[in-house]
C-alpha cells in the first residue's frame, strides 16, 4: 500500500504539480535537471549564433536567427517551469555562472564551418528530441508540459539542420568535405549527450523510480543511433565509427566504444570553448546590469506617481 | 551590378537599409540584457530581414529575374549598397541600439503609411504588411527611450549620449533627389523630404517625455543613398558575404 499521496500519484502515472507535497530529493533532482536543461538551451545559442551574421543566404540567415530565438524561448520557458520548484531565475543564472550548475557539454565544442550549423540542427537537436519526447511523460507536470511545447519546434530545427547538411552533401567537393568533416566532429559528442552508460550512472535509477526519467540513457542513445545512421547513409556521408554495423538479431545498430575520457575532459573544462561560453554569458549579463536597474527605477517611479 | 531604373534604385535603398539594420541587430543574439529582451531584439531583426527579403524579391521582379535575392545581398560591394548611414552604425550598448531602432522605426512608420497608398500594388502590399511590424518596433524602442531617460542617472546619460551621437545620421533620411521625382509624379511614392515634420514632432515629443534634450546645431552627414558610406559598412559586408564569395560555384 502506498505510504503517501506522492507515491500514490507516481504509481498511478499522475502528474506531480507545484503545490503537491514531494520528497526533497525529488525536488532537488528536478531543479538540477531542469535548470541544466534551461542553461543548455541558453548556452547553445552561442555556437549557433556564431554563424548568423555569416549565413550564406538571406533565407538561411533568417531560419538560423529564428532557430536561435526559439532556443532562447525554450530556455525562458524552462526557467519559468523550474521556478515553480522554489528557485529564482536569478539564482539559477548565478549557479550557471559560478559553475555550480552545468549545461550540456556539447556546446563547449566550436562551430568552425557553416556545415556545423547543419550538424547541430541534425544531430544535436536530433538527440535532444529523442530525450525530450521521452520527457513528455515525465512525472512533474510543468516539466512535462514544457517538453510537449518545445518538441514541436525541435523537430523543425532537426529538419532544417538536416536540410543544410543535405544541400552541402549534394554540393561541390568542398561542400561535401565540409559536411563530412562536421559529421566527423559532431557524431561522438552527440552520442555522448545521452550521458554515461546505465551501469555507470548512479543518479539514473532514482530518477527512473520517480518517473522523472522515463527511459534509460542507453536506450535513448540506441534509438537516436538507429534513427540517424540511415539519414547519413541516404546522403552519402560516413558515420565515423568503424564498428558500426546493423545487427539483424537485435534489430539495432551495434556501435563502437565511446571515449568517456574525452567526455569528462570536456565536461571538466578542456573543451575549446568552455571558458568562452561562460564568459560570454557573464559579459552580456554584466553589460545589461544598468539596463535592468534603469527598468526597475523607472517602474518604481511610475508606481509612486500612481500612488501619490 | 547597377540599377538602371529609378524604381529599382529607390527599392534598393529601402531594401538595403532593412537588410543592414537586420544584420546589425542579429549580431546581438545571445547578448541581450535579459532573456525577454534578447528575444525581442531577435524578433525585430527578423522583421527587418523579412522586409528586406520582400523588397529584394520586388527588385528581382523589376529586373525580370536576372538576379536572385542572394545576388543582391551577397554580390554587391560597398559602393553599390544604398542603405542609410544610420543603420550601418555599431550597435554599441543597449541604449544606443534602442535609440537607433527608435529613430529608424519612427521614420519607417511614416514611410510605410505613405507607401500603403501607392499606386504600385507590390509596394502597397509590402507596406501594409510591414507597417504592423514597424509599429511594434516603434512602441518597443520608444518605451525603452522613456525608461532609460527617466530611469537612473547612468541610463539617462547613456541614452542622451546615444541620441546625440546618432543624430548626425538622421538628416539624410529626409533628402529627396532625382531618383524620387518620376516615382512621385506617378504616385508610386511620396517624397522623403515631406516626412520630416511628422518625424520631428514624434521624436521631439518622446524626448520631452523622456526628460531628454533634442540635439542642436548638429552637422548632418549624408551619402548612403548614393553609395557613399562610413567605414563600418565594408566590414559588415566582408563578414556577411564571405561564404558565397569564397565558394562562387556553391549553392547553399
Ligand atoms: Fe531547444
Ligand atoms: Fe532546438
Amino acid at each position: 500500500m502506498p505510504n503517501s499521496i506522492f507515491e500514490d500519484k507516481i504509481n498511478k502515472d499522475l502528474k506531480i504539480e507545484p503545490r503537491d507535497e514531494m520528497p526533497d530529493g525529488y525536488r532537488s533532482h528536478l531543479i538540477r535537471q531542469m535548470s541544466q536543461h534551461a542553461h543548455s538551451e541558453i548556452i547553445g545559442m552561442q555556437p549557433e549564433g556564431n554563424w548568423i551574421t555569416r549565413a550564406p543566404s538571406l533565407r538561411s540567415k533568417m531560419i538560423l536567427l529564428a532557430k536561435v530565438q526559439d532556443e532562447a524561448g525554450h530556455g525562458l520557458y524552462l526557467y519559468s517551469a523550474c521556478e515553480t520548484l522554489g528557485i529564482t531565475r536569478k539564482q539559477m543564472i548565478e549557479e550557471l555562472q559560478t559553475g555550480k550548475a552545468k549545461y550540456s557539454s556539447i556546446f563547449n565544442y566550436p562551430t568552425l564551418t557553416w556545415a556545423d550549423i547543419g550538424a547541430i540542427g541534425w544531430l544535436v537537436d536530433g538527440a535532444a528530441i529523442v530525450n525530450q519526447v521521452s520527457l513528455q511523460k515525465t512525472s512533474y507536470g510543468p516539466y512535462s508540459r514544457a517538453m510537449i511545447k518545445i518538441c514541436k519546434e525541435e523537430s523543425f530545427h532537426q529538419r532544417q539542420g538536416y536540410e543544410i547538411i543535405c544541400t552541402l552533401a549534394k554540393g561541390t567537393d568542398e561542400q561535401k568535405q565540409m559536411a563530412q568533416d562536421a559529421l566527423n566532429r559532431w557524431w561522438w559528442p552527440s552520442i555522448m549527450m545521452f550521458g554515461p552508460h546505465d551501469k555507470d550512472s548512479n543518479r539514473s535509477e532514482k530518477a527512473l523510480n520517480w518517473k522523472i526519467k522515463r527511459e534509460s540513457n542507453d536506450s535513448l542513445r540506441q534509438s537516436f543511433i538507429d534513427k540517424t545512421v540511415p539519414q547519413a547513409e541516404l546522403i552519402g556521408l560516413k558515420v565515423p565509427d568503424d564498428k558500426l554495423i546493423w545487427n539483424e538479431k537485435t534489430n539495432h545498430y551495434d556501435f563502437g566504444d565511446i571515449d568517456w575520457e574525452e567526455f569528462w575532459n570536456v565536461v571538466n573544462g578542456k573543451g575549446l570553448c568552455n571558458k568562452e561560453r561562460i564568459e560570454h554569458h557573464k559579459k552580456a549579463h554584466n553589460e545589461g546590469e544598468w539596463v535592468r536597474k534603469a527598468a526597475v527605477a523607472y517602474s518604481e517611479k511610475k508606481l509612486n506617481k500612481k500612488v501619490a | 551590378m547597377n540599377f538602371s531604373t529609378d524604381f529599382e534604385k529607390y527599392i534598393a535603398r529601402l531594401a538595403d537599409s532593412n537588410l543592414i539594420m537586420g544584420q546589425r541587430l542579429s549580431e546581438l543574439c545571445s547578448k541581450g540584457p535579459y532573456l525577454e529582451e534578447d528575444i525581442a531584439i531577435s524578433n525585430i531583426a527578423l522583421d527587418y530581414l523579412g522586409q528586406a527579403n520582400m523588397l529584394y524579391e520586388l527588385l528581382k521582379k523589376a529586373g525580370n529575374g536576372k538576379y536572385s535575392v542572394d545576388d543582391y545581398v551577397f554580390h554587391r560591394n560597398e559602393r553599390n549598397y544604398y542603405n542609410l548611414l544610420l543603420v550601418e552604425q555599431d550597435n554599441g550598448h543597449f541604449g544606443k541600439t534602442m535609440a537607433k531602432i527608435f529613430l529608424y522605426s519612427t521614420y519607417q512608420k511614416i514611410l510605410y503609411s505613405q507607401l500603403s497608398k501607392s499606386t504600385n500594388d507590390d509596394i502597397k502590399a509590402i507596406a501594409l504588411k510591414s507597417i504592423k511590424e514597424v509599429n511594434y518596433h516603434f512602441k518597443h524602442s520608444r518605451a525603452w527611450v522613456l525608461r532609460l531617460g527617466d530611469g537612473t542617472k547612468e541610463s539617462k546619460v547613456k541614452i542622451q549620449e546615444s541620441i546625440d551621437e546618432l543624430w548626425r545620421f538622421t538628416g539624410e533620411i529626409f533628402e529627396s533627389d532625382y531618383v524620387e521625382n518620376n516615382l512621385i509624379s506617378e504616385n508610386i511614392i511620396t517624397a522623403s523630404n515631406t516626412y520630416y515634420d511628422e518625424w520631428s514632432k514624434i521624436v521631439k515629443d518622446t524626448l520631452l517625455e523622456a526628460l531628454l534634450t533634442e540635439p542642436e546645431n548638429v552637422v548632418m552627414l549624408t551619402g548612403g543613398k548614393k553609395g557613399l558610406h562610413t567605414e563600418k559598412l565594408g566590414f559588415m559586408l566582408a563578414e556577411m558575404q564571405y561564404l558565397p564569395r569564397t565558394y562562387p560555384n556553391a549553392k547553399w
